[in-house]
């Protein structure tokens, strides 16, 4: 299993340990160490900042509160990770919005997307690709996401988790996340294809059969 | 997509990170060879994947960090 850089066994096994012991520090690293991905998760499962902010605080006080529970069968971060992901979820609950999102990248009958938009854009540089109105519209790919989909692709590509802490953090198993994935990265690469055919300039347009290698 | 791609559809995502079965992979990249659409889709799907690996992560935004040590009671530490 792959663990996250930096935190090695024995010295997660030490900071649980000052954690139980009620040491500031080990709060304090505690906290500065899993934020990013608590915030990130709580961003794209909620769509706005002032949620995932919340989420944030209240994943850390849950935590503070359980901590001297935690009995180490799961890392601390996976531990983390899934109380943020659970209070997230409460909150779009709460909220009642459909599970899935009904325009979800087209899929068949078994789930599966078939790439339809064949422009080639693979080689436009990142310079172009991030222009502000790109950066808003990857923002609103990954929001398009049925939630189910969408929670792995944040933890896997964006947060580089392993397959197996995915699996996790979400109550997945591994097989399932390995599809789930596969299935968003199709949906945000049919999402993605579909503003380049429209939007950007210099893209080649594949035909059926035609020449590869789009000019940029 | 012709049949023939789709049924090498499923196995893209471990064909662009390399975790493919070497037969499955020099059969899907003999197939990229005569198939412009399945190069478009590697090729666009391993760019998805980049992009959103080097650019999807956000900051926690500073001052939301500050509200956290706050509403935490802890010392903040320097950025």
């Amino acid at each position: 299993m792959e663990q996250k850089p930096g935190a090695s066994q024995a010295e997660e096994a030490a900071l649980v340990q000052a954690l139980k012991a009620g040491d500031e520090a080990a709060y304090v690293k505690m906290v500065e160490r899993y934020s990013p991905t608590i915030y990130n998760l709580a961003l794209r499962m909620t769509g706005n900042r002032e949620e995932a902010e919340e989420v944030l605080q209240e994943t850390f006080l849950s935590a503070f509160r359980a901590v001297g529970r935690f009995e180490g069968r799961s890392q601390l971060g996976t531990w983390l990770y899934r109380i943020a992901y659970n209070a997230a979820m409460m909150r779009l609950r709460r909220r009642q919005l459909p599970v899935t999102s009904i325009d979800a990248a087209e899929p068949n009958e078994d789930g599966e997307i078939i790439p339809r938009q064949l422009v080639d854009w693979g080689a436009l540089p990142d310079e172009i690709l991030l222009s502000g109105e790109l950066r808003r519209m990857l923002d609103a790919a990954v929001a398009s996401l049925p939630e189910g989909l969408r929670s792995v692709f944040v933890l896997r590509d964006i947060e580089g988790l392993s397959t197996a802490e995915t699996a996790q953090v979400l109550g997945l198993s591994e097989a399932n996340v390995k599809v789930r994935l596969h299935r968003a990265r199709l949906a945000l690469r049919e999402r993605l294809s579909s503003y380049f055919a429209t939007a950007a300039p210099g893209v080649t347009v594949g035909m059926p059969g035609g020449s590869y290698g789009g000019r940029m | 997509m012709a049949v023939e791609c789709k049924e090498y559809l499923d196995w893209l995502s471990d064909y662009v990170e390399g975790e493919l079965d070497p037969e499955l992979c020099a059969e899907i990249e003999r197939h990229m060879a005569e198939c412009g659409d399945c190069r478009i889709v590697v090729d666009t799907l391993r760019k998805t994947i980049t992009l959103y690996r080097n650019y999807g992560h956000e900051e926690v935004p500073a001052d939301a960090r500050e509200r956290l040590y706050a509403v935490l009671k802890l010392p903040r530490p320097a950025a």
